[in-house]
């Protein structure tokens, strides 16, 4: 249980930490900020590649969770990219 | 210490290193000189904290295959996709993520969760995920728009009610399972409701309110991601997840005060209950204009303030635009575009749509920098927008839009309105400023409205 309660702990103070950092984000930055936070929460890749797979039916789940988490960091990631790139200053 | 909790604990401090990255990052993410730096920094986060989780993964085979086709998959759809179909991609990416998750909770809940703490987190992580996941399918499907159901429609009723009975029976699943026992597998009801549920969630908001669910949708891949971390005892799930859940979070706070409306009453209630009372149907009369007499106005005016908004998305009209702009400026005028924070269908669709025509970011300015100097703009062009330039918003107090921040073009000396027709704008309130002295409608599509004014301009 001690576990949890820190790890709660940790997610309380990442989520104020969060909304400290990115309080004052000015309008043009909002899609890109948007697609580039969509990209970090492919950090689920991270948590299916832990995912035993003990059944058959674990296997297929470990795979497609893999599978669409990758989509999301590398279309996210190349997509703010890219987008960042046209932003151009006078 | 063994092998394997040596590798652990090497990955652990791997991981607070990666948070860190991955914290400077969304913070550089926030700033125009610093955000191409930021994006980097975060995706290198994201490379180190796989790589690092790489060496020791139980079935390599499946990672190599997994990893192998989302990279080929996801890297084809973001090289690419055009430009201007960046809204339903930043929607369909974040729907993986939330299939992600939603499938690691369903594997974790076969793995037979040990105490109580893990079956609820494994419950919420399911749902979130799940609605994640669906709702923005749906999301996805309205903004490159290939689905189109009414809001009243029956199908919307039947979606919204799964949602609701989603939710309770999410109740259900945390709290009485171990009491109340189902005569079928509870978890597949749940995996199957959640689904639903998650279409029934997005099915119903109409697409002016479409910047709020899609920033929301943002911050639950996060929360998604986060309670992952909690379930799989992984800080760097945690920290990284949690940022996206706040940053989401912010852009929802922005949009909703940028209409001036509660979350809530965008999610659940939306315009078409509340605007039954506006009773303002102003007629007047409507002064129309052509491309020639328009030019003339033009070719005079010292300051042009551009106002886009979906309209000008949906005619593709931004290259002429910028040719216009350019043209304008030549002529010795001063260009600026006002964007406001919920014009288009995402926050900061109007930018990303301008900077694809290679329009500069310093001359976009948000309401608040271009209200209280209105009254020096010789001529405002608005261009498909309809809702965020209507004057009710500061002069009605009946209205349903009244007290929404705008741009106040009605201040200009002259507004040119480019418009098809006269209908209202998504809100489903006529706009008063189409009657007033000082504006002038241009009717007809934007696109050749605006190319009419550059061939004008080149002759």
């Amino acid at each position: 249980m001690e576990v949890y309660v820190l790890l709660g702990f940790v997610l309380i103070l990442s989520i104020y930490l969060g909304l400290e950092l990115i309080s004052k984000v000015p309008s043009t930055l909002h899609t890109p900020l948007m697609s580039g936070a969509n990209a970090i929460s492919g950090i689920a890749l991270v948590g299916a590649l832990v995912l035993s797979t003990n059944s058959q039916l674990q296997e297929i789940l470990a795979l497609l969770a893999i599978t669409f988490a990758s989509i999301n960091v590398f279309g996210g990631y190349l997509v703010t990219n890219r987008m960042l790139k046209m932003f151009k200053k006078k | 210490m063994s092998f394997f909790s040596d590798i652990s604990a090497i990955q652990n401090i791997v991981y607070i290193f990666s948070s860190i990255l991955f914290i400077s990052g969304i913070k550089m993410l926030g700033k125009e000189d610093t955000a191409v730096r930021g994006n980097f920094l975060s995706a290198s986060a994201m490379f180190i904290a796989v790589a690092v989780t790489i060496i020791n993964v139980v079935n390599p085979v499946i990672v190599l295959i997994g990893v192998s086709i989302g990279a080929v998959i996801g890297s084809l759809i973001a090289l690419r996709v055009k430009m201007t179909s960046i809204p339903e991609m930043v929607a369909l990416f974040n729907g993986f993520g939330g299939l992600a998750t939603f499938f690691i909770a369903w594997s974790e809940f076969n793995a037979i969760p040990d105490n109580v703490f893990q079956f609820i987190v494994i419950m919420l992580t399911t749902y979130i995920g799940g609605v994640t996941f669906s709702g923005s399918i749906i999301a996805y499907g309205k903004l490159s728009e290939k689905l189109k159901v009414k809001k009243d429609s029956f199908v919307t009723k039947i979606f919204t009610t799964f949602f609701y009975a989603s939710i309770l029976f999410l109740v259900y699943s945390i709290g009485f399972t171990e009491i109340i026992e189902l005569p079928i597998n509870f978890y597949t009801v749940l995996l199957i409701l959640t689904l639903l549920g998650g279409i029934g969630f997005v099915i119903p908001i109409g697409g002016g309110d479409m910047p709020v669910v899609i920033s929301l949708l943002n911050s639950f891949s996060g929360i998604a991601a986060a309670f992952a971390g909690l379930l799989l005892l992984n800080n760097v799930l945690i920290v990284a997840g949690s940022l996206v859940g706040a940053s989401g979070l912010i852009l929802t706070i922005i949009m909703a005060k940028a209409m001036n409306r509660s979350i809530g009453n965008i999610l659940f209630v939306g315009y078409a209950s509340s605007s039954s009372s506006s009773g303002s149907q102003e007629t007047g009369e409507v002064k129309p204009i052509n491309v020639a007499d328009a030019y003339l106005i033009l070719e005079n005016a010292s300051s042009v303030l551009v106002i886009p908004g979906y309209g000008m998305a949906v005619a593709q009209a931004q290259h002429v635009v910028r040719e216009l702009g350019e043209l304008l400026e030549e002529n010795g005028t001063e260009v600026k575009y006002g964007i406001h924070p919920v014009a288009g269908r995402m926050p900061g669709h109007m930018n990303v749509l301008l900077a694809e025509a290679n329009v500069p970011y310093d001359v976009l300015v948000e309401p608040d920098d271009v209200n209280p100097s209105m009254d020096t703009v010789d001529v405002a062009i608005v261009i498909g927008a309809n809702d965020v330039v209507n004057p009710s918003a500061t002069e009605e107090p009946g209205s349903p839009i009244y007290g929404m921040p705008i741009i106040e073009v009605h201040n200009a000396r002259t507004v040119f309105v480019l418009k098809r027709s006269m209908s209202a704008g998504f809100a489903g309130v006529q706009n008063p400023l189409f009657f007033k002295q000082n504006t002038r409608m241009l009717f007809g599509d934007a696109k050749e409205s605006i190319g009419g004014l550059v061939s004008e301009f080149k002759e």
